[in-house]
């Protein structure tokens, strides 16, 4: 399988995955938005190590920062995080079954949510409440999706799993 | 490649990934802290922010399309609705428009006779909202208009109902505005029916402002509409905050704690108006020397041009109906009487604060030197 013949998936997932999180929602279910940018990112962390690293995911972080207006560092805190746990448990997660796949990602959005909280907590900022703790589960019942899309897009054929 | 190899290979791998680890948390951190703290990145993101522009363009697109598909297909039965209500509020405004016209040439003859110098009306632009989510944690909200439409920072947005806050950041094609809600806003407040003067800080929540250190003394009720005082140079005075819907006492007892429902649209506007030029502040504003010849005189005319700045956001585009003809009506019958008696006007003052603020303090020694000069009428 050939790395470089999609090389542009990669840039345009992130875009995507920023555009995504800056679309409006109704203000009912916007706490319910997934974290599409760390999907992305724990894609590409899980399938192309030499490419997304702990460098990426900050970089990717802090462009997340800028567009969305949080504090400048705070994405790219949580990405940084979020990165490290995948790389330490890659060699594992990566023979998981799909949905033993999502249910880690689940619990890393969860971890994620957390950082959050406690983050804001220490600065006195207003955490998020109510709703947005369902936005983690969400974000792993769309990990299959997001995981089988990208595979198509990269490979040009669906992998057998 | 150390990654796909198995944990105990790793080992040295570990190490290293966790130092990199440690030194991108640190990064991080610094910028957080820097950014929260000083706003010393303030400058270097204003730079970086053209880059994300694109972004915002992009994500602004559904929105637009939504609300061009929304107006193309209108049913005709929708739109003969829309005419009909649309020309109802034409007449409405037509009429209020003509009486608000009579009223400002009564409003520029008396001042006109008290000698103070005309001022120029409201100086509004209309900017279409962008339509994206930024962080649900803060309140804010994007503009379709930069640098380039004449935006700039400090820059007050109104709406039809109120103040919806501040520009804080602008790029050539897009600006940032920080709602009254936000935690991070506060704006300086007077009570309309009694001129007490507050602080409105945000809550984080759209719906919802808050009130801090009432005194319990003073007479604030569940009720009472909130207007921008002027204080602070920032707000020009007269605009309408929000209604106060509950008071409870604080931790101290000593103190009320206030809820303010804005008066503003903050969630989901289609269009803000900018102020380009505020009109003069009046509350604090110097005196004039010409009109300075009697206290009561000087009183009545920071009064009169007090609640003028509401009728004059009523002849611009928007008008916020109800709290400019209450604001209008006690600014001119003040101003009669203080042109019939002094002591009239100093009885119906409509900011009858018995502590005056420091700054009203300030302007106080003006008007003593002219009275000693010139005797009174």
């Amino acid at each position: 399988m050939s790395r470089d013949r999609a090389a542009w998936v990669l840039p345009v997932s992130i875009v995507v995955a920023l555009v995504l999180g800056l679309l409006p929602l109704p203000a009912a279910v916007a706490p319910l938005r997934p974290y599409w940018l760390a999907l992305v990112v724990a894609y590409w962390v899980l399938e192309e190590p030499e490419r997304a690293g702990l460098g990426f995911a900050f970089f990717v972080g802090l462009l997340a920062d800028l567009a969305f207006g949080s504090l400048l560092g705070e994405q790219a805190l949580r990405m940084v995080i979020l990165t490290f746990i995948l790389q330490r448990f890659r060699a594992r997660l990566r023979f998981f079954p799909l949905s033993q796949q999502a249910l880690a990602i689940g619990a890393l959005l969860v971890n994620d949510r957390i950082v959050t909280t406690a983050l804001h907590f220490i600065l006195g900022l207003p955490s998020p409440t109510g709703l947005a703790w369902v936005a983690p589960a969400i974000g792993m019942l769309l990990w299959a999706p997001v995981f089988l899309l990208f595979d198509m897009l990269r490979l040009r054929n669906w992998r057998r799993r | 490649m150390p990654s796909y190899a198995g944990p105990t290979a790793a080992r040295t791998g570990d190490i290293a990934g966790t130092l990199r680890l440690l030194a991108y948390l640190a990064l991080a951190f610094a910028l957080i802290v820097l950014d929260h703290r000083g706003g010393w990145l303030a400058r270097a993101r204003d730079q970086v922010d053209v880059a994300v522009q694109p972004l915002w363009a992009v994500a602004g697109w559904p929105g637009q399309l939504l609300e061009t598909v929304n107006d193309d297909a209108g049913t005709r039965s929708m739109l003969i609705a829309e005419n009909r209500r649309l020309r109802n509020a034409l007449l409405v405004s037509g009429a209020r428009n003509a009486r608000l016209q009579a009223e400002s040439a009564d409003n520029a003859r008396l001042r006109g006779l008290l000698g103070a110098v005309q001022r120029g009306t409201l100086d509004v632009q209309l900017v279409p909202i962008l339509d994206i989510d930024l962080d649900p944690t803060r309140q804010r909200l994007v503009l379709d208009a930069g640098t380039g439409d004449g935006a700039r920072v400090g820059q007050v947005v109104i709406d039809a109902g109120g103040v919806v806050g501040q520009i804080i950041e602008t790029t050539p094609m897009h600006s940032t505005a920080l709602l009254l809600t936000d935690p991070d806003h506060a704006v300086p407040v007077a009570v309309q029916r009694n001129g007490v003067r507050l602080v409105a800080y945000g809550t984080g929540r759209s719906d919802r402002l808050a009130l801090a250190s009432i005194p319990l003394s003073s007479d604030v009720k569940v009720g009472d509409v909130v207007v921008t005082s002027g204080l602070g140079e920032r707000f020009p005075a007269g605009f309408p905050v929000g209604t106060i819907t509950a008071l409870r006492p604080d931790e101290s007892r000593a103190f009320l704690l206030g809820d303010v429902t804005p008066a503003a649209r903050l969630d989901r506007g289609r269009d803000v108006l900018l102020l380009r030029r505020a009109p003069a502040r009046a509350v604090i504003g110097p005196v004039m020397p010409g009109a300075a010849s009697a206290p009561g005189a000087a009183n009545a005319q920071s009064t009169a041009s007090d609640s003028s700045s509401a009728p004059a956001g009523a002849t611009a585009s928007a008008p916020p109906p109800a709290p400019a003809g209450v604001g209008r009506e006690g600014g001119e019958s003040s101003a009669r009487r203080a042109l019939q008696s002094d002591n009239a006007s100093l009885a119906t003052h409509p900011l009858p604060n018995p502590p005056p603020p420091e700054r009203g303090r300030e302007q106080k020694p003006a008007p003593q030197p002219a009275q000693s000069t010139e005797p009174r009428p």
